[in-house]
Parts: structure tokens; C-alpha cells; sequence
């Protein structure tokens, strides 16, 4: 057990024990931004093969975690092992990563896109790239450019992007935002279906109602630590959950 | 994937967001064409005076057009934050570098063979010593400034005013490199001594700052 104590650890009786395989774990790990702390001693385990949602309010510090996780943000103090190495540059091809902000170039097609990144995965042919794009429900032949895009379009490609070069461990930013219900409820089945092929998954998300009974564990952060870890979707989100934005 | 392949994947990409948007090489043609028609209002040369100013006016026209370029390089990698994408990926940060300035060296050369014949026309020159060598001069001079260019633009990206940030650094790191190009270029277009000495300072300039770069260039990209 090794993430930080709290009230609301200390209390909430669905804590869940961390496992010994380990995708991640971070040990005393610190951000901070001039004189504000995003993460403040924040120690935790997480197991791999597991999705997780990761909860919380504007400013609880989820992003930055996630930026911290993937070496973005490197910790100002503490450490952060992914796969067993707290050299995340060499865990970079086993990382898929989706930021809130799309990284994809608006004057190239999806395919392009696609093309380009996998390409700084090592991979050259398409078929990666034509697979992933099915995976989230889009057309490989649109040669549209991604400018013209909507925006739960430009969300599945920017999914698309991260699952590109297969990776065992995905990090996905408030994936569910702009998209529409079936859309969404579609994402969350094809990232269910990556934690069944054994790939862990973590997600930032303030539609948490969206991963009940997928998610096999709710991580929920406060003021830059972990409040609690439970295996229900927490009684606050499931109130508080707002319905999904139907823009597309 | 080697850092080869990686960097003509990432030139590829370059020229072709380019070649759609056309967004540095419109800026650079129409700045560089006002600096010309500008002076050659201001200032009426003869013949012989151009040959001794010209050297000045075209290094300072292209140097300034090329900060245009330089600047919107990298600024197409901050759209989406996409170079995001490229820091958490496993490929080499020297690749991004060489392809950026090889794609900035591109986009440079391309203005600089348009706006030659205008610099002909507009200040009636003619080169007296051997012109080939101005080849060679533009080859090295015009590396010099994308080299060092596309760096510290890429330092200055983070930076709130960045557009203002890029020349202030650029432009005192650049004045050796300067030098020997106006010198070089003068002494070639007037006929009067060697332009020897400033192309061997142009080369040992492009080799140092070049490979500096590439040292430092992976702490420049992964910096938060």
C-alpha cells in the first residue's frame, strides 16, 4: 500500500489494495508551478491490465498527473515508474497518449495524420493506421482535413493517434468531451475491449457515469492528492455526473 | 526507425503543410520584396555604389525575412500542441531539428532565388569578381541563419512574445556568420580581394553552431 493517506482513505471501506505488477507507480511525487502545488506528495500503484477513471474537480491536478505519468511534466520531486523504469523516455513506444488539445495538424487528412505518427513509431505500412481508424468509427478514405473536422470527429482521431502503434499502457485526457452519447459509448467499448487484451488504461474524465461497470477502479483526486480509490463509480460523481454533450 | 527515415517523414510532412498553407514562404516573398523596393527607392544607387551596399541590404533582407519562416515553423508544431505528440514518442529529437532547419533552408533558398533577380533589376548589378562563388556563399550563409534559427526558435516557443524573443537572441549570435556573408558577397560582387577567408569562416561557423545544436537540441525540445 503506497498511495498517500487521507480522511477519505482512511475511511472509505472499497479502497483497493495495489497489486504487485505494477504499470505504474509513482512514489512521493510533487508539480508544482511557481508557488502553486499541482501534485502534492502523491504516492500510488496501478496495477496493469486495469482501467481506471481518474475523477475530480477543475484543479484537482488530473491532468497534471497524467502529464507527470507520461514524462510531459517531470515530477519536481518524487518518482514515476512506468513498466518498471523511471526513465519514461525509454517507455515512450509502449505509451499511447491523448491530450485535451487534439496533436493532430488541421491541414492534413486523418490518414495522414495517422501516417506521420506512426512513422515516429517505426511503422511504415498502413495497416496500423487504417485499423486504428476503424477502431474508433471513422473513414480511412476521408480526405477531408482535420480543420474541417467536428469536433467528436477530431476527438476519435486524436484516440486513433494514440492507439496507433499498440501500446500497453494508454493515457487518455478527457477523451469523452464534444462527442456525442453513442459516439462515446462507443470509445468506451473499444477501451474496454483494450484492457480485455490485457493493456491498462487510465482516463481523465468528468463523465464518470459513462465508465460504470467498466472501470475497474475510480481514482478520485482533491488539491493534488488522492482522495480515495474505489471500485463503484463514488456517490458524488454519480449525482453530480453531467449528461454527455451531444455536439456532433 | 533510423534517424534518417524520421527526419525525411518529418520534411515531408513540413513541405507539405507548407506547400497547403503556403503560410512562410507568402510572408517571407512579401517582406523581402518590400525591403527591396523600399530601398532601392531610398536610396537610387549607381552601379558601382550597389555593388559596395548590396551585400548588406540582401543578407539583412534575408535575414530578417528568414526570422518570418523561422517563427512559423514552429508555431504550426504549438497548433494542438501537437508537439506533444512528438515529445512523448521514441523518436530522436535531432531528427525534428534536421528536418526543421533542412525544411527552413528549403523555404530560404526558394526566396532567395526569386528575390535575386529582382535585387539584379532594382540595383543594376552585375558581379565583377567570379559569381559562382556567390553560390557557395549563399549555400553556407543562408545555413547559418536557419541553423541557428530554427534552435533558438525552438527555445523561444514557451516564451509569451515570442515573435519578439527570437531576434533579439538570433540576431547577436548571428553577427559573425553576418559579417562574413556581407563580406563575402562583396568582395565577389566588386572583384576587389578574396572572398577565401569569409566562405572558411562561414563553413567553421556552420560546423560549430551546427553541431552545438544538435548537442543541445534534446534538452531544448524535452524542457518544460
Amino acid at each position: 500500500m503506497s498511495f498517500s493517506s487521507s480522511p477519505a482513505n482512511s475511511t472509505n471501506a472499497n479502497l483497493i489494495q495495489p497489486t504487485a505488477s505494477s504499470a505504474v507507480s509513482l512514489s512521493h511525487v510533487s508539480k508544482i508551478f511557481g508557488r502553486f502545488a499541482a501534485l502534492r506528495d502523491l504516492s500510488a500503484e496501478f496495477a496493469a491490465g486495469k482501467l481506471y477513471a481518474i475523477l475530480g474537480d477543475n484543479g484537482a491536478g488530473k491532468t497534471t498527473l497524467l502529464r507527470a505519468m507520461v514524462g510531459l511534466a517531470p515530477p519536481t520531486r518524487g518518482t514515476v515508474t512506468v513498466l518498471a523504469t523511471e526513465d519514461l523516455r525509454a517507455a515512450t513506444a509502449e505509451i499511447g497518449y491523448m491530450a485535451h488539445p487534439t496533436l493532430l495538424y488541421e491541414d492534413m487528412s486523418g490518414m495522414e495524420n495517422l501516417r506521420y505518427f506512426a512513422a515516429l513509431y517505426g511503422i511504415r505500412d498502413d495497416q496500423p493506421c487504417q485499423h486504428a481508424i476503424h477502431a474508433v468509427g471513422l473513414d480511412p478514405a476521408l480526405t477531408r482535413r482535420v480543420g474541417q473536422y467536428s469536433q467528436g470527429m477530431r476527438q476519435r482521431l486524436s484516440l486513433a493517434r494514440a492507439l496507433v502503434h499498440d501500446p500497453k499502457i494508454l493515457f487518455l485526457d478527457e477523451p469523452f468531451s464534444n462527442v456525442d452519447v453513442v459516439s462515446a459509448r462507443e470509445m468506451v467499448h473499444v477501451l474496454a475491449h483494450m484492457r480485455d487484451l490485457g493493456k491498462t488504461v487510465f482516463i481523465v474524465t468528468h463523465q464518470a457515469a459513462l465508465l460504470q461497470g467498466v472501470a475497474d477502479e475510480f481514482v478520485c483526486m482533491a488539491a493534488g492528492q488522492i482522495s480515495a480509490r474505489t471500485r463503484d463509480l463514488p456517490v458524488a460523481q454519480e449525482r453530480s455526473a453531467p449528461p454527455a454533450r451531444t455536439t456532433v | 526507425m533510423s534517424l534518417a527515415e524520421i527526419t525525411r517523414v518529418s520534411l515531408a510532412k513540413d513541405l507539405r503543410l507548407e506547400w497547403r498553407s503556403k503560410d512562410a514562404i507568402n510572408s517571407m516573398l512579401f517582406f523581402a520584396l518590400l525591403v527591396v523596393v523600399i530601398f532601392s527607392f531610398s536610396f537610387d544607387p549607381t552601379a558601382e555604389e550597389s555593388r559596395h551596399i548590396a551585400g548588406g541590404l540582401i543578407w539583412v533582407a534575408f535575414l530578417f525575412a528568414a526570422v518570418v519562416a523561422l517563427n512559423q515553423t514552429w508555431a504550426r508544431e504549438l497548433r494542438n500542441q501537437v508537439l506533444d505528440a512528438y515529445r512523448v514518442s521514441p523518436a530522436p529529437a535531432n531528427a525534428l531539428f534536421i528536418s526543421k532547419a533542412v525544411g527552413n533552408f528549403i523555404f530560404v533558398a526558394v526566396l532567395e532565388t526569386l528575390m535575386a533577380p529582382l535585387f539584379m533589376v532594382f540595383y543594376n548589378l552585375r558581379s565583377i569578381g567570379p559569381a559562382y562563388e556567390l553560390v557557395v556563399v549563399a549555400i553556407l550563409a543562408t545555413w547559418a541563419l536557419v541553423a541557428n534559427g530554427t534552435f533558438f526558435a525552438a527555445m523561444s516557443i514557451r516564451t509569451r512574445s515570442r515573435e519578439v524573443m527570437l531576434p533579439l537572441i538570433l540576431f547577436p549570435i548571428s553577427i559573425p556568420a553576418l559579417l562574413a556573408m556581407v563580406s563575402a558577397t562583396t568582395a565577389i560582387l566588386t572583384g576587389e580581394g578574396s572572398a577565401r577567408f569569409w566562405v572558411v569562416l562561414l563553413a567553421v561557423y556552420d560546423v560549430v553552431f551546427t553541431t552545438v545544436c544538435l548537442l543541445l537540441f534534446e534538452t531544448v525540445l524535452h524542457a518544460e
